[in-house]
């Protein structure tokens, strides 16, 4: 008799939560995952794009009015060894004018960045070490976006190497060691990082945090993701019960009011999660261009999670998203139609995105006194701060985290508990239009069903 | 003499300051039809959505086939079925897929399939059952809604307005529907403020004004003691 009452129960529960994925798993739900999906998948071809061009050489042309030369021969080299020379005249070829007209179409049609003059008398003014000799530059911009900038800042670089080239030559001239002179002292290979008062790493602090720059944005966005979805998944569901006329019939149905509500945050949650993997899996994609390029092994230099620290941020991740659901099931409450759920959204993301920034671009123990008490006092700070104080064997922060969130979340639960099994849901608040008269007695906006 | 199976005592009903029920009492017997009568605002739906379990009482005594609210009110919802005035269906489910999600509360496997074929007869769409029920016209959704109501042969149905912005033909059905649900052992329980309507539905009835009830009884003895030919004449001079 018992199995077969738990059977009902577990039927009554499974109804609800397919109910609340069908209703939630929607084209107008599924289609901007699907956008945000094909826009970071482009937004990756468009980085791969700017990679190939950054590789890619540059178009050049290049007038050499100087002959040769040791430093104008070094300029010359660099440039022809890093860009593909194009358009290559010296003055006897003609009118300067002419040649820079000449130079400027033919380097044009073939999407090239710039046409360099290298000046009569380039190598000699160098040689004689009283003034700086110059060349002239003529650049071609086809585009003024940010990428189209990329050719002719690879010529500019290459201008650099050259310099720097030229520099060497003139240094190593006089005998001396030229890395010496350059840099005369050196402390990147013999550095050590005291992190949060303890734990050495022989790495520099920027190799540190940009060896953490990963997981310190894709946490924050990962937590915040998960919970707006799941959350905002809550608030429409009620939304749509009430818009529907669907939540009385609801309510009397032979299924107890926590089942009603579990079903709600299961259903939920799980589209929300699944939501959130598709998002990050494309997210992922999108960020891992731009941090592949730290050579720092974390693991190696003990930042790295155990199963312990694994374990709690998992607790953690699933506290702030069961406190943050059952939050949105009392905000859903409040929600007289889809339309008025969209706006109970507003504090959820609030409370999502102060401490994801915040959590983003500073460590709690770096804020002051005020702030701690604000990030700690958001529940959905809790496994963003986790995830970090973890990485540097801080159990403290974390594990009281767990205890306040899990107060949080069944302070909530309950409420939430008393609001479905309370008049509150089908019936709004009842207001008197003048304190202390019994007349003129009217029903408030928030009365959603007008009692009968 | 048919027992009663519903008795509601002395029921108040407060909505903050607002007193919508004052000390309402009456019982339905077995097998009947009884309607609560009156205008808009006189306590009806908040009188039925306190016997359906989803509103609390303030004071009084609500006992349904034996149970008593809200203590018992798991029991009352395995043996009542309520149909809001204003009730709609999920817009993305099917006329037959919200039959079965509404049945699978009541049983599993084959009983939910008995159920829902029980909700199909009742709601009687033909082909257009198998459509989303946000394509459905009003008179189309009241009687999906009828037959999720009455599929799964409640002990007492409680009907809110149930012809309420029908037409003629569709009323009518749902009239017949409701008669005959009452041949399969339902007693209902259905509020109105059509009150020519109930005349023609209902064994008994209740005239409810101002969350009390003015008068109750037969629609023939009402009209005979009040020298009326018709409720609404019984109602005026009711509440005079």
């Amino acid at each position: 008799m018992r199995n077969k009452r738990n059977e009902e129960k577990r039927g009554c529960l499974g109804s609800i939560i397919k109910k609340e994925v069908k209703e939630l798993l929607t084209w107008e739900t599924i289609l901007p995952i699907v956008m945000i999906v094909v826009i970071f998948g482009m937004m990756g071809g468009v980085y791969s794009g700017v990679e190939e061009d950054v590789e890619e050489e540059p178009i050049i042309g290049l007038i050499n009015n100087d002959g040769s030369g040791t430093y104008t021969d070094i300029l010359i080299d660099t440039l022809d060894g890093g860009a593909e020379l194009v358009y290559n005249r010296t003055d006897e070829d003609g009118d300067l004018g002419e040649l820079i007209d000449e130079g400027l179409e033919e380097v044009g049609n073939e999407g090239g960045a710039a046409l360099l003059i290298i000046p009569l008398g380039f190598n000699d003014t160098i040689a004689l070490g009283e003034e700086r000799a110059s060349i002239r530059v003529i650049w071609i911009l086809e585009g003024v976006g940010t990428f189209d900038s990329i050719p002719t800042g690879s010529v500019s670089g290459l201008l650099e190497v050259a310099r720097s080239k030229i520099t060497r030559e003139l240094v190593g001239g006089d005998g001396g060691n030229v890395d010496t002179i350059l840099a005369p002292f050196e402390y990147k290979s013999n550095e050590t990082t005291m992190i949060k008062g303890g734990n050495p790493v022989n790495a520099g602090p920027g190799d540190i945090i940009g060896a953490l720059a990963t997981q310190s944005m894709l946490i924050p966005i990962m937590i915040m993701i998960v919970i707006m979805f799941s959350g905002g998944n809550v608030i429409t569901s009620m939304g749509l019960e009430k818009e529907n006329k669907t939540l009385e019939t609801l309510l009397t149905l032979p299924v107890k009011r926590r089942s009603i509500i579990t079903g709600k945050i299961v259903g939920s949650s799980a589209v929300g999660l699944a939501m959130a993997l598709i998002y990050m899996l494309a997210y992922g994609f999108f960020m891992r261009g731009f941090y592949s390029s730290s050579d720092l092994n974390l693991e190696e230099i003990g930042l790295s999670l155990g199963i312990v620290g694994y374990l709690i941020l998992a607790i953690s991740i699933s506290l702030a998203v069961l406190g943050a659901l059952a939050l949105c099931l009392v905000l859903g409450s409040f929600a007289k139609n889809y339309k008025s759920a969209q706006m109970l959204n507003g504090p959820l993301v609030a409370l999502t995105m102060v401490p994801m920034f915040i959590t983003m671009f500073k460590d709690f123990s770096t804020l002051p006194l005020t702030g701690k008490i604000v990030l700690f006092a958001i529940p959905f700070s809790h496994p963003m701060i986790a995830s970090r104080a973890l990485l540097f064997g801080d159990y403290l922060l974390p594990l009281s985290g767990l205890a306040y969130m899990a107060f949080f979340t069944l302070v909530m639960i309950l409420i939430a508990v008393k609001i479905f099994n309370s008049d509150h849901l089908l019936v709004g608040r009842v207001k008197k239009e003048e304190e202390g008269k019994k007349r003129g007695i009217r029903f408030g906006l928030k009365s959603r069903i007008k009692p009968d | 003499m048919a027992k009663s199976v519903l008795e509601v005592k002395d029921l108040v009903k407060y909505y903050g300051p607002l007193k919508a029920v004052n000390g309402l009492s009456f019982e339905v017997k077995e097998n009947e039809i009884f309607g609560l009568i009156g205008p808009n605002g006189a306590g009806k739906t908040t009188t039925l959505r306190v016997i359906s379990t989803i509103l609390q009482i303030t004071s009084g005594l609500v006992r349904v086939f034996g149970y008593e609210l809200p203590r018992q009110a798991g029991e009352v919802r395995r043996i009542i079925s309520y149909l809001p005035e204003d009730a709609g269906a999920y817009k993305n489910m099917t006329g037959k897929v919200y039959l079965g999600f509404m049945a699978s509360f009541f049983g599993n496997g084959g009983k939910t399939r008995e159920i829902v074929q029980e909700g199909i007869k009742i709601a009687d769409l033909g082909r257009r059952i198998n459509d989303r029920v946000d394509t459905y016209s009003k008179g189309m959704m009241r009687r999906l809604l009828v037959g999720r109501a009455l599929m799964t042969d409640p002990r007492l149905a409680i009907l809110d307005e149930p012809t309420s912005g029908l037409d003629v033909i569709n009323a009518k059905e749902i009239r017949d529907i409701i008669k005959n649900a009452t041949k399969e052992g339902t007693t209902v329980l259905l509020s109105s403020h059509n009150m020519l309507e109930v005349e023609f539905l209902c064994d008994r009835i209740a005239l409810i004004d101002e969350g009390k009830i003015v008068e109750e009884g037969k629609p023939q003895e009402l009209k005979k003691k009040y020298k009326a030919s018709n409720i609404e004449e019984v109602f005026v001079e009711a509440v005079r």
